[in-house]
């Protein structure tokens, strides 16, 4: 449905989700593009936004440009969506696009998300929308722009490997825990966004399409839906995701990210689940971790 | 109706949400390769430009863009119609080209003479719209590839002949290469260059 655009107080407004109608074609046609090469990141001309580098320009950007008036948008940071950066960033698309949003991951057609997935499987006609701040994989191994182009045209990823040999001649096992990088449709290597690795293997075959972008770096990429995302590894040193030894303290949740929350100042300290969305759904059928369950007993 | 009145008639009636109603389609189609697209959006643009390519040059096409017509199309009312509502240059050269546009029946002895991208921007590479007679009855071809899970059948009908063997040369050029959106009137499908096309076998 086309919502009425008749101006009746007489004042301009923004155009709709903000952006002009160059910026949106010209992002579209980038957005196209990574999708046509999976993993490659495309350039394209990034626009100042009414918030800092670093707030998510990138996806805020992506997300303009392929945000309709029919579409229910969530926003997450960190797993959550009544963190800063979420809340600010919905009420944005509120404002300039006059969207319906959600909190409910299985209501959203468009999900932005800063460095995490969410814990409920992703349908097919959902669109997830990184936040990227250094699209760049090999960006901490070679600074230059022009070497890094190079390799990723020769499909020359020798120094990732040997910065993951690194790790284990140091620690004795991969110590990268986030922005793992992982290896696209057998081509390209890409950093999945500083995203836990526990989420890696989610992108790995996913229906829902998924569009990264980098607003301060100035780069889109994609991965399309239902395409191999491998994370990187040796034969003998496996990819392995974190496991955590206790379930969720309040919804008793196993097999999901939790974050660490301390307590007091004598090293109480509890785990729960980073996806807030999963975490209420679940207390809400009735679950309770070991934290409610006490609390209940009181 | 006169060649000038045609160009000027027959765009958006809402530019802004058309637009955006058409990429979706768009983005969904090259995110999931061989999904039959329609478009419902009444535009109007001149013979021999059909419905789901005009909406696509309106989408995606402007000043920065430029545009390669096939001699049947550039003889036509479309290159006035797509000057006005876009802006886009027309160019002759096929290597300049960011979209192409080729009506039904076209002769196409190669991909080459399109913008493939470079080693290292792969993404400077053409899109070319292909109208053919529709999407529907053609005789079966598998599709396989990224956004695809496990494998879909299309059945477009009047390809170019050499179609199969220009794809084929085009997915070895991987990830340099063009992508291509095939369009029949109101109907279109996307094959970005990722997509591996093979003859069904019954």
């Amino acid at each position: 449905m086309i919502p009425d655009v008749s101006q009746d107080n007489g004042l301009a407004t923004y155009n709709f989700a903000y952006l002009d109608e160059q910026t949106k074609r010209m992002i579209r046609r980038a957005i196209l593009k990574a999708i046509a090469i999976p993993g490659y990141q495309v350039p394209f001309a990034s626009r100042e936004m009414p918030m800092p580098y670093g707030w998510g320009t990138g996806g805020v950007q992506v997300t303009a440009a392929i945000l309709g008036p029919d579409d229910v948008l969530k926003v997450i940071d960190q797993g959550a969506d009544d963190t800063t950066n979420a809340v600010s960033i919905r009420a944005f698309f509120q404002k300039v696009a006059n969207v319906a949003v959600t909190t409910r991951t299985v209501d959203a057609t468009i999900i932005q998300t800063r460095h995490r997935i969410p814990e409920e499987k992703l349908s097919a006609g959902q669109v997830l929308v990184y936040q990227v701040p250094i699209p760049e994989p090999l960006r901490f191994l070679e600074p230059r722009e022009t070497e890094t182009r190079k390799m990723h045209a020769l499909e020359e990823y020798g120094l990732m490997h040997v910065k993951l040999y690194e790790d284990i001649a140091r620690n004795g096992h991969i110590a990268t825990t986030y922005a793992y990088p992982v290896k696209v449709h057998r081509r390209y290597v890409m950093d999945p966004s500083p995203t836990p690795k526990f989420d890696n293997p989610k992108m790995h075959m996913s229906p829902a399409l998924q569009l990264f972008g980098a607003g301060r770096e100035k780069r889109i990429y994609a991965v399309p839906p239902f395409t191999d995302v491998v994370s990187l590894d040796f034969e003998d040193h496996p990819f392995a995701i974190q496991h955590f030894d206790k379930p969720c303290a309040l919804c008793g949740a196993d097999h999901v990210y939790l974050d660490e929350v301390i307590l007091d100042d004598k090293g109480g300290r509890m785990f729960v689940c980073s996806d807030t969305d999963y975490c209420e759904d679940r207390r809400a059928h009735g679950h309770a971790g070991e934290m409610l369950a006490k609390e209940a007993a009181e | 109706m006169n060649l000038e009145a045609e160009a000027l008639t027959g765009g958006f009636a809402q530019p802004v949400f058309n637009a955006q109603d058409i990429f979706r389609m768009v983005m969904d189609g090259m995110a999931r390769p061989g999904t039959l697209k329609q478009v419902a959006v009444d535009i109007d643009p001149p013979a021999p430009l059909g419905r789901a390519a005009g909406a696509l040059a309106l989408t995606l096409c402007d000043q920065d863009t430029p545009v390669w017509l096939s001699a049947g199309i550039a003889r036509s009312a479309v290159p006035g119609w797509l000057a006005f509502h876009t802006g886009a240059p027309q160019t002759r050269e096929k290597a300049e080209a960011r979209f192409a546009f080729g009506e039904v029946g076209l002769a196409l002895s190669s991909f080459g003479l399109f913008a493939t991208g470079s080693q290292e921007y792969p993404d400077r590479s053409a899109t070319l719209v292909l109208e053919i007679s529709n999407l529907e009855t053609g005789s079966p071809l598998t599709l396989t590839g990224p956004g695809i899970a496990g494998s879909t059948v299309v059945r477009p009908q009047g390809l170019p002949e050499s179609f199969l063997r220009l794809w084929a040369e085009n997915r070895t050029l991987f990830p340099r290469g063009i992508d291509v959106v095939l369009a029949a009137g109101s109907d279109f499908l996307c094959l970005p260059r990722t997509t591996k096309i093979t003859v069904k076998e019954n």
